[in-house]
């Protein structure tokens, strides 16, 4: 088991140099930024996979947890600050190094929150909310769940779309570049943005987080809280005999997935250079349960080859204006012909030998 | 004293208003194997779960092994001994036989670390040797039987000094049942204590210590089991031997 998980990431890892190297044989290096963007929200799809697939539990509002992590970075690196300067807090932000001084377009004064503090709080805030939300939210089960986590989904998107703090409608754009890493000898400094000068430093960035986040998820499917979060697949009641708390499971696998989540939205808000209110709606939502369920619900791996692969086809325009369409038809076509996810339905068990991650 | 493994007194439980226990009161001593005999919705997989801790107690007193344990959380119960083997098996389908005794070890794996687990999935090899062949196969995909004895490895798979087992009959053919009723005696002969629930009356009251007989909420009698088989009440409520004359 431990050789063949260590293998599907080495595999993962070599396709990632593969797909770049690919895109300099053929001249097409212009992929490599949508190939970034589909892997970071490869990330929320598998996320949401542990969640779904294995824990069980719906969530029709994941797109409201990327919405808030990118939102939250994009407002805090790009509000000003300096009319608050005067209160404590501030100022003793602005000592401990949090705060970045700059200038707006029109070379008045802008005091932002620095990104990697605006990132981290991003992802904090988020899971803090996932935290308050989940308790209540995971009692519910089946259409209640999938209906509260969708009215959760709503409310975010209508809060961005109003809140002038977050642009309305125009979302947020001009969001710096994150330094990741200072220039080092040869290499440059790290940064996420989607700058052509950065294309394939970002790349190998995104493709490295999902390397590491699959990693982390297969690590956390064959441990012990693994196995107690998917017996909640199979019978609740079973698994509180046993002295799982099956309460407690829910919430922290839910809050895992809004992790990864907002992890994923304020990487890529900082990549994008900004965000608007469509990445909150409900569709978007909608297309992270499809890719779940195409990608084979109890298989993270499917559900990662899907995810990333369909979201890089819908990012290059290939499904053109019928975008949302094709999704939501994929969601209907898996759930009548091909429950078990598409890979497995196309080549059987024969794959399934070489993934590790799920049920022998 | 301290011979009364499980200590009951006065119990009352139930689910919300629904007042399901009246006034319960029984002991299972160590080292015994005592029957909880009853007809459907008489309130046996109520005790059962009110005992592990899935239920609060309205009132009355459990202590197990001298503790009182009437207000504990199902972790607790479980490490201080005692395991449920629920009705219908309730096996987890779509894991793995092994993941399966793995998930029973939940709590033994938190207390005691990985390899007093994987020392307990030895022994359960040992006594079900037919799920050591089967560890890798999804439980949904084992027999009836299989999986009935998935489902108490798996209780066994905690340790416990107290096995409960919720109908382990259920929907199984007679000669499974005999096979399921042999280990339940093996079990007891290994040191176990087995709190046995039960419809198939005759069965139970067979390997059975003791008995008592619940109805609708109510203990209505108890007493040797060889006793209980001879009673006329009993024969005539649940062992369907009534003469017609």
């Amino acid at each position: 088991m431990k050789t063949r998980k260590l293998l599907s990431l080495t595999a993962l890892a070599l396709l990632t140099a593969g797909l770049h190297l690919f895109t300099v044989l053929s001249g097409t290096q212009f992929y490599l930024t949508q190939l970034t963007m589909a892997a970071y929200y490869g990330l929320v799809v598998i996320g949401l996979g542990v969640m779904m697939g294995y824990a069980g539990q719906i969530s029709i509002g994941h797109a409201g947890f990327f919405a808030i992590g990118g939102y939250l970075s994009a407002a805090l690196t790009t509000n000003d600050l300096t009319p608050f300067l005067a209160p404590g807090l501030i100022r003793w932000l602005d000592r401990v190094g949090l705060l970045v001084h700059g200038q707006d377009i029109f070379g008045d004064p802008l005091m932002t929150v620095s990104p990697w503090a605006a990132c981290l709080s991003a992802v904090t805030v988020t899971a803090l909310i996932a935290l308050l939300i989940g308790g209540p939210v995971l009692k519910l089960r089946g259409h209640y769940l999938a209906m509260a986590t969708l009215g959760f989904g709503i409310i975010v998107y209508r809060i961005f779309l109003a809140s002038p703090f977050f642009g309305e409608a125009d979302g947020i754009s001009e969001v710096p570049g994150f330094q990741l890493l200072p220039a080092t000898g040869l290499l440059g400094p790290v940064i996420i943005s989607g700058d052509a000068a950065h294309r394939v430093l970002n790349y190998y960035l995104a493709w490295g987080v999902l390397l590491l986040g699959m990693a982390l998820l297969l690590n956390l499917i064959d441990s012990r809280a693994g196995r107690a979060l998917r017996s909640l697949h199979s019978s609740e009641e079973a698994a509180e005999a046993f002295g799982i708390d099956t309460a407690r499971c829910k919430v922290q696998v839910f809050v895992l997935s809004a992790i990864y989540a907002a992890l994923a939205g304020s990487l890529l808000t900082h990549f994008n250079g900004g965000i608007g209110p469509g990445e909150a709606s409900v569709m978007k939502s909608v297309r992270y349960v499809a890719l779940v369920a195409v990608g084979g619900m109890t298989s993270l791996w499917g559900t990662l080859v899907m995810g990333v692969g369909l979201t890089f086809l819908s990012l290059r325009g290939v499904f053109g204006s019928y975008d949302d369409v094709v999704f939501g038809v994929i969601l209907i076509a898996v759930m009548l012909f091909a429950p078990e996810g598409v890979l497995r339905g196309l080549f059987g068990r024969a794959l399934q030998r070489f993934l590790p991650g799920r049920q022998t | 004293m301290t011979d009364r493994m499980l200590r009951i007194r006065n119990l009352d439980a139930g689910y919300g208003k629904l007042r399901v226990l009246k006034n319960i009161s029984l002991h299972v001593k160590s080292g015994e194997i005592v029957a909880m005999i009853g007809a459907n919705g008489a309130g046996k997989s109520t005790l059962l779960h009110t005992i592990i801790g899935l239920i609060r107690p309205m009132s009355g007193e459990i202590s197990f092994l001298g503790q009182a344990c009437d207000r504990a959380a199902v972790g607790r119960i479980v490490a201080s001994g005692c395991a449920l083997v629920p009705e219908g098996r309730q096996v987890f389908a779509s894991m793995s036989v092994e993941e399966n005794l793995l998930l029973g070890g939940y709590v033994l794996q938190k207390e005691k670390g990985r390899a007093a687990v994987q020392e307990e999935l030895a022994r359960q090899y040992l006594l079900f040797p037919r799920l050591k062949e089967r560890r890798r196969q999804l439980a949904g995909t084992l027999s009836g039987g299989e999986q009935q004895m998935l489902a108490m490895a798996r209780a066994l798979m905690s340790r416990p000094k107290l096995v409960m087992m919720d109908e382990p009959s259920t929907g199984l053919a007679p000669l499974i049942i005999r096979d399921i009723f042999k280990i339940i005696r093996q079990l007891r002969e290994e040191g176990n204590t087995v709190l046995l629930v039960e419809q198939n009356a005759r069965a139970a009251l067979t390997i059975a210590d003791r008995g008592y007989v619940l109805e609708v909420g109510k203990i209505i009698v108890q007493g040797p089991a060889t006793d209980l088989l001879a009673n006329s009440d009993v024969q005539r409520a649940y062992l369907g031997r009534e003469k017609i004359e």
